[in-house]
């Protein structure tokens, strides 16, 4: 009685939270138990990804507990492929009979992508409001209330912003250029203060370093924030629209790739994305192995609390958490000669043998393990069986799993169920193993995972010319195969898969193991060179950066109309990448003489339209930090281009000539200025001026003194300066010496009044 | 029992799921859970008691286990179990007194139970009881009472010949028995609700003028003691120290402050330069063990190993339903809570230290954020409860008065059925 009247008291104050929409849909999710990829190749031919296991628990656990400790209350459990084996799992766990919060499967055989899959969905109106949209193997502990909350505040405003994308900052290896996850680059651009996302890309490795953002974008957001160090979470609060927007564009078949990046582009209907950044809490995805083995390893260090082995998940049996993150179920047996390293889990009934070393590792249920084993970073399944003085490195056993004594996996392997390894085989780095044959037609990224089985194992009963190792198999695979390769050695059983082509050079990339210690030279070598080649300042790219109104400085400016693009720049805002945006925006070119035109370019143009000097600092430091230049290096350039501006103006005789010079000085001293630092500076400037004087303007060759005077005069360059520069040129070439000569009566007069002052 | 059953699973998944925390709270909720198993325990004429005793075990069992480091839980499953034996026993002690004037008297009460079940013969109501429910009978466990000094009367020593008199007032001995039973724990809620205030009863006998009191973190207790001698008029100063990483101790400087205290907030790592200055700690605590150690938030041990430096007096304030009849093994792993790193450090910040890729693929960057710390007994000086002070070598007498031997273990029969 006291429990009925309880909980209903606890519904009556459920509903009373919200008082105006009281009719409130209840909150729903759309979970999907098919990645829709072959990543996981060649376990997922036999079991879905959702239902591998993540430290001993199958990911979809993950999802579902999660959601449902958000407060969702209505799952639709989207199955593909191997729908069956989903649903089986779903009925016999205790998911169906929870209270308040109802689990129910759809089924499909003939979805090929999430887009398919929303479809679907959206035909069996299902959906009534916002909706949360996972994948089965999303693993996350975060609160939604305040996502959800400001989903719907912007909804009610705006009915365009139809989803919500939860992101959190992850940074990238600065040497291979993924995250940590193993998934790509991935840029992002946002507003800072709508969080409005404006423009994603991901696989930007493959843009070498370039990356071309509209124009447009920059004219309609007074500011925007560009990221590479956001990880896409996959976990995203759509409106209803969604799913009429995938029925309306049959061709979205890619959440990211199509879906996101479709309405960002198509600005007709306006539909808005923004995203919510997450801080405190853990969310990620399964994606590839390299997930697998981090986001492993998140959940024994405890990032995900309380989705961690020791607290209990539902259907996981009692685990206790010892010193160092030893996670040990139990029921083990272990001998006492046995060392288990740190951050390991060890499920129920699994016995350990003598003198065997475990760490960083991840061991299933009724695993036996026999003596001398080493096992280092690797995840064994659920009752596997590994003989006496077996050595398995950062590899992943699936169940049943037979390995032979002395046999080794080497980094990458990866065993799918029931392959038996062979007495002293060593199976060598990256392979795959499986007792089903490699597909012949390679299906492509789009292609799901869905594979049935039985037709699998026929076209490796037609196709099963190598590969196959002796006959006894079991059950289904026997006697069909004709020679024995023997790549699994003499009792080994399964195919070992040829990579495909053109993978094998991202092999590494996605692999369990860490990437090797060659490929890091190798990778930081060719970033290296990259850099040499482009003449860049070896900083590693600033990984995030605003782009605030500022000064001027568009660097590519190599063709006409950019001077009308920086022209337009100057009367809208005028911007400032201060992010190091060589990343952004190619450059190329370093050469001096490349760098003298662009100052010169730009202080002409400044001349013409009337820029502040302050401007013209900024662009001409912008240039000099893109060049890779020194201070007199500007100095020189700009003195050069003011006196060519000098040169340009019409004079009859070199009395006029003066007169142009020393209109410019004057007008432009602030400039050069603030570039004459130092004495070096100074005599830079002289240098440059002797130059000039005896190459390329021989009309200010009788002016030099008259101008070094007036350069002086002004406390442009000091007596110093021109001292060390006439103590440098004394054993110059008589040709050299024209000029000391001419100013010699200046420098008598200097020394002089030095003296003087002494 | 649906309805019983869906709130204890309710419970093991708020547990589990760590929706619930706090002793208090935890305490609260299995408390209040327990009563209603018991109310809706159907129990037979015989063996009331050990059917009761069943019942809560297997519930209390699984309670247990949802949440380990709840210490409280399991502390209220055995409260309510030796309230349970305790009726029972009273119960009986007042039949056979009762009997031993004029057994009649009860069989009248027995004939107006509305009870569809007629009234057996009285002998062979007890020849059942004999029989069938021999090991965990209350008889058998009365007739080995004597030996023990514990139990005071020594009534039930002629056992079988005053057995078929004794039967015969089973049937109102049931439902007194459960009436009595949920009255007890009734009281045992009222006092979980009203440790705080008291516990702050007491404060002015500990707290004096001028004193400068240092604390850790934040605790409900803590807040009221102070307050309470705060509305006393003693004039006093607090120092808080933050208790990273949770900074509750932020909240509790907060409270202190808008009651009116001076407060000063300090960081963890300035306790030891502030003690010298400090003339008694006082904190709150998770859970008291049989040793008198106790379990309380982390930190907790470097401030009493700070006191006792200094001879400065550590004062734990624990309500009853905090005092666990264990003694603690190896406490600091075992009876202790990792928490998420992320309470330490901002994941973006760091994901490139744990970018397992490069380098060994081992992690090298450990984060370690545990709950509880294990403070030693010979560190406290004094343990304030709802019934007065006590030193620490005087809790396991405590935890007598509180729990009966027989309930120590919970999960004698857990290890098969998981």
């Amino acid at each position: 009685m006291g429990a009925q009247k309880k909980s209903a008291s606890t519904v009556a104050a459920r509903t009373s939270d919200d008082p105006e929409e009281l009719a409130r849909v209840p909150l729903q999710a759309v979970l999907l138990a098919d990645s829709f990829t072959t990543k996981f190749r060649p376990i997922t031919l036999e079991r879905p990804k959702v239902l591998l296991p993540l430290a001993n628990v199958p990911m979809i656990e993950y999802a579902l507990a999660w959601l449902e400790s958000v407060g969702v209350e209505e799952v639709f459990v989207f199955c593909c492929a191997h729908a069956k084996q989903v649903t089986n799992y779903l009925q016999s766990s205790p998911w169906f009979s929870q209270p308040n919060f109802s689990v129910a499967t759809i089924e499909s055989h003939n979805s090929v992508s999430a887009g398919d899959a929303l479809r679907l969905i959206y035909e069996r109106n299902v959906i009534h409001g916002d909706f949360i949209l996972i994948s089965g193997d999303t693993l996350s502990n975060m609160s939604l209330t305040r996502a959800l909350q400001e989903h719907r505040e912007r909804k009610k405003k705006d009915s365009n912003a139809v989803m919500t994308m939860v992101i959190k900052r992850s940074k990238l290896s600065p040497v291979t250029q993924q995250s940590r996850l193993g998934t790509d680059e991935l840029f992002m651009a946002i507003d800072p203060d709508t969080k409005q996302l404006l423009f994603y890309e991901e696989n930007t490795h493959h843009l070498k370093g370039t990356l071309s953002l509209d124009k447009t974008l920059l004219i309609d957001n007074p500011s925007i924030t560009l990221h590479n160090d956001m990880q896409d979470c996959f976990i995203d609060i759509c409106s209803p629209e969604v799913l009429s927007l995938f029925t309306d564009n049959f061709d979205y078949q890619h959440l990211r790739r199509h879906f996101v990046k479709g309405l960002l582009v198509d600005d007709i209907m306006g539909y808005k994305i923004y995203t919510h950044e997450i801080h405190s809490s853990y969310a990620a995805r399964v994606d590839n192995y390299r997930s697998y083995d981090t986001i492993s390893k998140d959940i024994i260090q405890r990032w995900t609390y309380p989705l961690v082995p020791d607290v209990l998940l539902l259907g996981s049996s009692a685990t206790k958490l010892e010193r160092e993150g030893i996670y040990r179920a139990s029921e083990i047996v272990q001998s006492r000669s046995a060392q288990i390293g740190p951050l390991t889990v060890i499920g129920n009934n699994t016995r350990i043998g003598n003198n065997t070393t475990i760490a960083n590792s991840v061991i299933g249920k009724g695993c036996s393990i026999g003596s001398n084993v080493l096992i280092e970073g690797s995840y064994i399944w659920d009752n596997v069986t590994v003989e006496d003085g077996c050595q398995l490195r950062h590899s992943i056993v699936c169940d049943r799993v037979v390995m032979k004594s002395g046999s080794v996996l080497s980094p990458g392997v990866v065993l799918s169920f029931k392959v038996v390894v062979g007495q002293n085989v060593t199976v060598p780095t990256y392979s795959k193993v499986s007792l089903l044959l490699q597909p012949t037609k390679q299906d492509s990224d789009e292609e799901l995972e869905y594979a049935d089985n039985n037709s699998d194992v026929e076209a490796s009963s037609i196709a099963g010319t190598h590969n196959n190792l002796n006959g006894e198999l079991t059950s289904d695979l026997s006697e069909m195969q004709g020679s024995a390769t023997e790549e699994l050695g003499s009792g080994g059983v399964g195919y070992i898969w040829s990579i495909c082509e053109g993978a094998s050079e991202e092999e590494w990339r996605h692999s369990i193991a860490p990437v090797p210690a060659e490929k890091l030279v190798e990778l930081s070598q060719t970033m290296d060179d990259d850099l040499d080649f482009s003449n860049q300042d070896g900083n590693a790219p600033a990984s995030s950066g605003e782009l605030k109104p500022g000064g001027v400085s568009d660097s590519d400016d190599e063709d006409g109309d950019a001077n009308n693009d920086s022209a337009y720049f100057e009367k809208e805002v005028v911007f400032q990448y201060s992010i190091a945006y060589k990343d952004v925006f190619p450059i190329f070119l370093n050469n001096t003489a490349n760098f003298s035109l662009q100052v010169e370019a730009t202080f002409l143009r400044a001349v013409h339209e009337n820029v502040k000097v302050d401007h013209v600092i900024l662009e001409v430091n912008s240039l000099k930090l893109s060049y890779n230049m020194e201070f007199a290096a500007c100095a020189g350039a700009i003195f050069y281009s003011m006196l060519k501006l000098a040169l340009g103006t019409p004079y009859n005789s070199s009395a006029e000539l003066y007169n142009a010079v020393i209109n410019v000085i004057n007008t432009w001293q602030r400039l050069l200025k603030s570039y004459l630092s130092g004495k070096d500076e100074e005599i830079e400037i002289i240098l440059k001026f002797e130059e000039m004087c005896s190459e390329s303007a021989k009309e200010l060759s009788p002016l030099f003194t008259k101008i070094l005077c007036l350069l002086y005069d002004k406390d442009m360059i000091s007596e110093d300066a021109i001292l060390d520069w006439e103590s440098e040129k004394k054993y110059a070439e008589e040709s050299d010496r024209v000029f000391v000569k001419q100013a010699e009566k200046f420098l008598q007069w200097l020394r002089e009044a030095s003296e003087e002052e002494d | 029992m649906p309805d019983v059953h869906s709130l204890v699973n309710e419970f093991i998944l708020k547990l589990k799921k760590r929706k619930v925390e706090g002793s208090q709270a935890t305490a609260r909720l299995a408390a209040v859970l327990l009563r209603s198993v018991i109310s809706q325990q159907r129990i037979g004429y015989t063996n009331q008691a050990g059917a009761l005793i069943d019942a809560v075990k297997a519930v209390g069992e699984q309670l247990v286990a949802a949440n380990p480091v709840e210490i409280a839980v399991g502390n209220i499953v055995r409260r309510v179990l030796h309230i349970i034996r305790d009726e029972d026993l009273s119960l009986t002690t007042a039949a056979m007194a009762g009997l031993n004037l004029s057994a009649v008297s009860d069989d009248d009460d027995d004939d107006t139970s509305p009870d569809d079940h007629p009234v057996l013969s009285a002998a062979a109501v007890a020849a059942a009881a004999r029989s069938t429910l021999r090991p965990p009978s209350l008889q058998s466990l009365l007739e080995d009472m004597p030996d023990s000094a514990a139990v005071p009367h020594t009534s039930s020593s002629g056992g079988d010949s005053e057995g078929k008199s004794k039967s015969a007032d089973k049937n109102s001995r049931s439902r007194k028995l459960k009436h009595d039973v949920i009255e007890a724990v009734n009281e045992l809620i009222q006092d979980i609700d009203t440790c705080h205030e008291q516990i702050a009863e007491q404060a002015v006998e500990h707290i004096h003028h001028n004193e400068v009191i240092l604390t850790l973190g934040s605790s409900r207790t803590v807040l009221q003691f102070l307050c309470a001698a705060r509305e006393k008029k003693r004039s006093f100063r607090v120092f808080v120290a933050e208790g990273a990483p949770r900074y509750q101790g932020h909240l509790l400087a907060k409270e202190l402050v808008a009651r009116g205290l001076q407060t000063t907030l300090i960081t963890d790592s300035a306790i030891f330069a502030m003690i010298s200055r400090v003339n008694m700690v006082i904190v709150g605590a998770h859970a008291v063990m049989a040793n008198g150690g106790v379990i309380a938030p982390v930190g907790l041990n470097m401030v009493a190993l700070a006191a006792q430096r200094h001879a400065v007096p550590f004062v734990v304030l624990a309500g009853s339903h905090k005092l666990c009849p264990l003694y603690p093994h190896n406490p600091e792993v075992l009876l202790n809570e990792l928490r998420s790193p992320s309470e330490l450090l901002d994941f973006g910040e760091f994901s490139d230290c744990m970018d397992f890729g490069s380098g060994l693929g081992s992690p090298l960057l450990h984060v370690v954020n545990p709950a509880f710390d294990y403070v030693p007994p010979k560190l406290v000086s004094l343990f304030i409860t709802d019934t007065g002070g006590h030193n620490p070598s005087y809790m396991y007498r405590l935890i007598a008065d509180y729990y009966s031997a027989d309930d120590l273990v919970l999960q004698r029969k857990a290890a098969p059925s998981t």
